[in-house]
């Protein structure tokens, strides 16, 4: 079991609080010039994504979490479970419904998506940052209108519906930013 | 050159920064030659060290002699007191491993100083003028000053002398959320001054608190009543000064050294070389005194209004 002191804090590390793995959001040192030395941490359980704060006296030891990123290469999806692999040792993943959350309705098959592994098993599955679908349903074109003001919604490949504007037809590519869910271009 | 090796070379602070600070500096140097107060330079390099165990100091080795790197310059200071140097003042480094944060860095600047025949209210006074100087400003007449013992009071409505240690935390934990197990009764009231209290202070002018329980006298005086005459300067949530009306009483002083080591042994912290040099001094006779001392680099930080010490310091630790 690995561990880090309180002096190894610093925002993104990941730790085993009451049993759950937290990844460190800001570390602030709090010491008296004459007493006790503090850690006053915001954690963020990376399960849930909920945010506390906890207090450690400084120099004591927290488990690490066995929490890494990796890239992984989306497969298919067999109903109920996400499967993804590994594209360089083709060892596979298995992600469920709460791991994949919203990355559902972004990623396609073959998509490389950032894959955070808890224990080996998928915590948690960030789509990439910028993914290319094609429209599969909105309501016709306005030819001319290039101006992007107004706009209607469009529903792409994946199921996922982004607001477009107005010339934007079936059958076009579009880039769309997965953080925010807005479109972004034409492919 | 590979990238891991890369390191950025150029300063934290700026330009105006640096010229705030030495403008900062220099207005101190002439606010004590204005009274009398005689500028000095005591070892950095030191044959004894802090015992309280809450501070650690650098180690070296040196041809088969142990030497520490001050982290604070009082007890030579009061070494020269003790030689009838009158009131003196000293601007320096002072170090202290494993400090390191928004508002802390190994290695830091300190001014530090001391009054004989002032009690901690005299200093707290010129602590106030000295402030005022700096800040440029007359407002507010006087600086607000609060006894520890009400702002604990008023904060949480317990008496921190007499309340029970589960009540305490419980009191803590209602603000701070959890709180480790392994915490004392000192290192609670350290938490709730440092943690909850000391965070909401000053928000405006600074302000003192004054008359700390005795178990955390530090080097001040106990007096009859119970109290510690300590003080301390909070300004924008940080504290800013510490200051004693200076315990002179070599026994008791080698009584609370003797207090600190065996904590430091039970604690498992390194043993330090206590200072004979400083007891003997004080057998000699230390003139009845006040001292204090104030961090430049957050001072020079809040006048400026930065977030943090690291843009007031040309190479914080990370840039060393």
């Amino acid at each position: 079991m690995s561990t880090y002191s309180t002096n190894q804090f610093k925002s993104g590390l990941k730790i085993m609080l009451d049993g759950d793995p937290f990844a460190i959001v800001e570390n602030e040192f709090v010491k008296p010039g004459k007493g006790q030395a503090f850690n006053r941490v915001k954690v963020r359980n990376l399960k849930n994504g909920r945010v506390v704060e906890r207090t450690f006296k400084s120099g004591d030891s927290v488990e690490a979490a066995d929490v890494v990123e990796v890239d992984l290469q989306y497969l298919y999806n067999d109903g109920e479970f996400w499967h993804f692999m590994e594209p360089n040792t083709y060892e596979q993943y298995t992600a469920d419904q709460n791991a994949v959350a919203e990355a559902s309705k972004w990623i396609r098959e073959e998509d490389v998506c950032t894959v955070t592994l808890y224990n080996g098993s998928p915590l948690s599955v960030d789509a990439p940052n910028f993914v290319e679908l094609e429209v599969t349903e909105t309501d016709p074109g306005v030819r001319g209108d290039t101006s992007g003001g107004g706009g209607k919604p469009a529903t792409l490949e994946t199921g996922a519906v982004v607001r477009v504007p107005l010339f934007i037809n079936v059958g076009d590519k579009l880039k769309v930013d997965t953080r925010s869910g807005e479109y972004v271009s034409r492919a | 050159m590979n990238e891991a090796s890369r390191r950025d070379w150029q300063p934290a602070a700026s330009l105006a920064a640096l010229e705030f600070r030495a403008a900062m500096l220099a207005e101190i140097r002439a606010f004590f030659a204005a009274r009398q107060c005689l500028e000095v330079n005591t070892p950095v390099l030191a044959a004894a060290a802090a015992t309280d165990p809450q501070i650690e100091s650098f180690a070296l080795d040196e041809q088969g002699r142990r030497w520490w790197l001050q982290s604070s310059p009082e007890f030579h200071m009061k070494r020269l007191l003790a030689a009838g140097s009158g009131a003196i003042y000293q601007i320096g480094p002072a170090f202290r491993r494993e400090e390191q944060g928004r508002w802390h860095n190994p290695e830091f600047f300190l001014l530090e100083w001391y009054r004989p025949g002032f009690d901690h209210h005299q200093l707290m006074d010129e602590v106030e003028a000295l402030w005022k100087t700096l800040a440029g400003t007359a407002s507010p007449p006087e600086l607000p000053r609060h006894r520890y013992a009400d702002l604990l009071q008023a904060r949480l409505g317990l008496d921190c002398l007499t309340v029970e240690l589960e009540v305490l935390r419980a009191a803590l934990q209602g603000e701070l959320g959890e709180l480790p197990g392994n915490l004392d009764r000192n290192a609670l009231l350290d938490a709730a001054m440092g943690l909850l209290v000391g965070p909401e202070l000053g928000l405006e002018a600074p302000c003192f608190v004054y008359d700390y329980p005795a178990s955390q006298a530090a080097l001040a005086q106990v007096r009859e009543d119970g109290w510690a005459s300590r003080f301390e300067l909070y300004w924008r949530g940080i504290e800013l000064a510490n200051g004693f009306h200076e315990l002179a009483d070599a026994k008791e002083q080698r009584r609370r050294f003797e207090a600190d080591l065996s904590s430091r042994a039970s604690h498992g912290l390194a043993s330090v070389a206590l200072d004979e040099a400083l007891l003997q001094a004080l057998d000699a006779g230390l003139p009845p005194c006040a001292g204090v001392a104030l961090g430049v680099d957050r001072l020079a930080a809040l006048l400026m209004g930065a977030a943090g010490i690291a843009p007031l310091i040309a190479f914080p630790a990370d840039r060393a």
